[in-house]
């Protein structure tokens, strides 16, 4: 075997020399007065650039630290624990913990996905077993599959009218394409002795579609469905940014907003972290369908 | 409704002089009534707006009373309020100092005063405000004055009627310039620039390129005017993609904060005492909920009163910086509401009128708009200017609720207003328009 070591090892030695290497490029130097007349010191305290400690000296104001350039790590991890402090407090109608917020995505996520899911899948059945049908429709959704499912949002808020339901209907969108695509090509390309032997068995519809037609597609199918998945995570965090409802793309348009960026690398750092919990999820899933031939 | 016109007159040939001296009583029921009467003539075709014209004033009122709930309409304003009708209220706002009267209602406690449980809600952007109020997401929205009229006349979104009961603040706004443009002197020092403002229906627009144009540069050809967002535009400031901006605060000051632009000019130096923000409410709401939207229109006018007071500033900064509001530096906020502030020049400035508020919405800052609407292409073919802002802007109606809470009112609707040295006429707008060299009129 080539590649020995334990590959855990690697990666933590990774994270700390890239935490090291963020810590020490955006270090910056003490405050330094020399050379400075009263005045200017004066204005640079009303403009919030420094602070007088109490022994009198002046320092970096630490509130403007947060806004300036680019953080460093430990000012994230600040911010990090201050946000998990206050993950289930709600201080109001645009201020609610982040625990809420990852919430509120994972389920705007999960209505979106299913009911794009179980649409994809009953469609692409249909359209599968049916060649004609699924030569006929092909290519509307070979014109419709690479379509941005954000490019729908401004025709879906005019038309529903509510930006929660957008918010899940852009979803909606980016789960339904690739899950039907694959779904009617499974079923299409079924091996054609499964079908001859059901045939034979003279098994009814509904059994040939739940012991045969489904069970021979469900790899091809969970594929499809692993790919909406992906789009749809992509989805919906822009669609929370541009709808301005509460969620982690939310947060991470307020902290922009305030031009706090060690808030926005949270905001990133908790969309990642998300999208890791629900893709095991998803692959746990997805193994109790699939099987070995 | 007291009726002092004669039988069978066409009601515009009796429309009273606004300059005239009247009650704020009797100016309140000659607007609602006259705007009435004028928009059923509207949207009458010819041969009907005969019939109708002969009808008589009292027939003509019946006949509207029918159609229209006018005796509501006119009650919000004429009683101390009733029982809200609806009192968990929702109010759509974009996070910038001209919202503040509205922001600083909630946790100062106004609405409640009024008997409303009305909480605000943050919106991204001025479409997204736009969208939400028309969409009934949110019962009264913050929106920019140009606002109300623009989607009033369908421009820009679907026409649907809005109301304008106030003006949130005036003045607040800066064209803020790079550091590194500290040389520029005159709007032509600025050609070839590339400027941003919030929204193509904002005072900040127009202002800007009235500037602009003033100083001999045409917006549409010599500079580059695009729409973005302001917090997007500190960051393209520091980045160096646009030259400057007139926007709203704290986005001015807080350039100044990241030291990476300074403040050229307040736009109070362009217009002193023009209108930017604005609230507002769509006329489907207000007459659904007269009584609830008395009790809105009066905690408004109050808080926004309450704001104009210099001895309040800081209490106010302080309570419309969490995050749940403006999610600011305490600082910048207060640089902004006092007036004392670092100009990004190397000088404390201390100008305490660098932003007020006053709720009062003339009509004739309607009809400026209006004007500036039609001078830059945002508005195409004949503007009934006088009706359409007695429609949107509710200015006898304000004065009506000043009035009840000890708060000064006005004698008129109109006024002459002094821009850049240019005196604004209401009554001749055409004229107005006309008389500018630098347009972008088909």
């Amino acid at each position: 075997m080539v590649g020995k070591g334990n590959p855990w090892v690697i990666s933590g030695f990774l994270l700390v020399v890239f935490l090291l290497a963020w810590h020490l490029f955006t270090l910056r130097p003490s405050f330094d007065p020399r050379g400075m007349t009263e005045e200017q010191l004066q204005l640079m305290e009303f403009n919030g650039d420094i602070v007088r400690t109490e022994d009198g000296s002046y320092v970096w104001n630490p509130e403007k630290e947060k806004v300036k350039g680019v953080p460093g790590p430990l000012a994230v991890l600040n911010k990090a624990l201050t946000e998990l402090g206050e993950a289930f407090v709600k201080k109001g109608t645009n201020d609610h913990g982040i625990g809420y917020l990852v919430l509120y995505t994972v389920s705007r996520f999960a209505g979106g996905f299913l009911a794009a899911s179980v649409a994809a899948i009953v469609l692409g059945v249909v359209l599968g077993l049916n060649r004609v049908l699924f030569q006929a429709i092909n290519p509307y959704i070979q014109i419709l599959k690479p379509i941005s499912p954000l490019a729908w949002m401004p025709l879906l808020l005019y038309t529903v009218k509510d930006p929660k339901w957008t918010a899940v209907l852009v979803v909606f969108m980016a789960s339904l394409w690739p899950t039907l695509a694959t779904t009617a090509f499974g079923v299409n390309s079924l091996k054609k002795e499964y079908l001859h032997v059901a045939a034979i068995l003279q098994l009814s519809w509904f059994k040939r579609l739940f012991k045969v037609i489904l069970p021979g597609a469900a790899p091809t199918i969970v594929n499809g469905l692993r790919i909406s998945f992906g789009s749809a995570l992509v989805a919906v965090v822009p669609a929370e940014m541009l709808l301005g409802e509460l969620g982690v793309g939310y947060l991470s348009w307020i902290e922009w907003n305030n031009l706090d960026i060690a808030g926005v690398i949270f905001a990133i750092l908790v969309v990642g972290v998300v999208g890791v919990i629900l893709d095991s999820g998803f692959n746990k899933l997805a193994g109790s369908v699939t099987y070995q031939e | 409704m007291k009726n002092k016109r004669k039988k069978g007159t066409y009601p515009e040939t009796v429309a009273t002089h606004p300059q005239q001296t009247l009650s704020s009583g009797e100016h309140f029921e000659q607007t609602v009534g006259r705007s009435v009467v004028e928009a059923v003539l509207r949207a009458a075709g010819p041969s009907r707006r005969q019939f109708l014209a002969g009808l008589g004033v009292a027939a003509l009122t019946a006949l509207i009373n029918e159609v229209l709930p006018l005796d509501k309409i006119a009650a919000f304003a004429a009683d101390p309020v009733g029982k809200p009708e609806k009192k968990d209220l929702s109010i759509g706002f974009i996070p910038i100092t001209c919202a503040t009267p509205i922001i600083m209602a909630e946790p100062l406690g106004f609405y409640k005063k009024y008997g409303l449980n009305a909480t605000v809600k943050r919106a991204a952007g001025w479409a997204m405000v736009r969208d939400w109020a028309i969409n009934k997401e949110v019962d009264a929205a913050h929106m920019l004055t140009p606002m109300p009229l623009a989607i009033t006349l369908g421009a820009g979104s679907l026409p649907v009627p809005f109301y304008m009961p106030a003006v949130e603040n005036i003045n607040g706004q800066a064209i803020t310039l790079h550091i590194k443009h500290k040389e520029v002197k005159t709007a032509a020092d600025m050609k070839g620039f590339r400027f941003c403002v919030p929204f193509d229906y904002s005072m900040h627009n127009y202002l800007l390129r009235y500037f602009l144009a003033e100083g001999g540069v045409h917006p549409d050809k010599d500079v580059q005017i695009r729409v973005v967002p302001p917090p997007e535009m500190v960051a393209n400031l520091k980045a160096g993609n646009v030259n400057g901006y007139l926007a709203p605060d704290p986005f001015n000051q807080r350039a100044v904060y990241e030291n990476v632009g300074f403040i050229y000019k307040l736009s109070k130096e362009i217009w002193d005492r023009h209108p930017c923000c604005a609230f507002t409410v769509s006329k489907e709401f207000a007459t659904k909920y007269p009584n609830t939207f008395g009790a809105l229109f009066r905690a408004i006018v109050d808080a926004t009163h309450y704001a104009s007071n210099p001895m309040h500033r800081k209490e106010i900064a302080a309570a419309i910086a969490p995050a749940n509001y403006l999610n600011q530096p305490v600082t910048v906020l207060e640089q902004v509401l006092t007036g004392t502030y670092a100009d990004g020049l190397g000088k404390i400035q201390k100008i305490p009128d660098r932003i007020d508020f006053d709720p009062y919405p003339w009509h004739s800052m309607a009809i400026w708009i209006l004007t500036q609407m039609k001078r830059w292409g945002h508005l195409k073919g004949d503007v009934n200017y006088k009706a359409v802002a007695e429609q949107v802007y509710l200015a006898a109606e304000c004065d009506k609720i000043a009035k009840e809470l000890g708060y000064p009112t006005h004698q008129a609707t109109m006024t002459k207003h002094t821009i850049m040295g240019r005196v604004f006429d209401p009554e001749q707008p055409e004229a107005y328009l006309k008389s500018f060299k630098i347009h972008s009129m088909a």
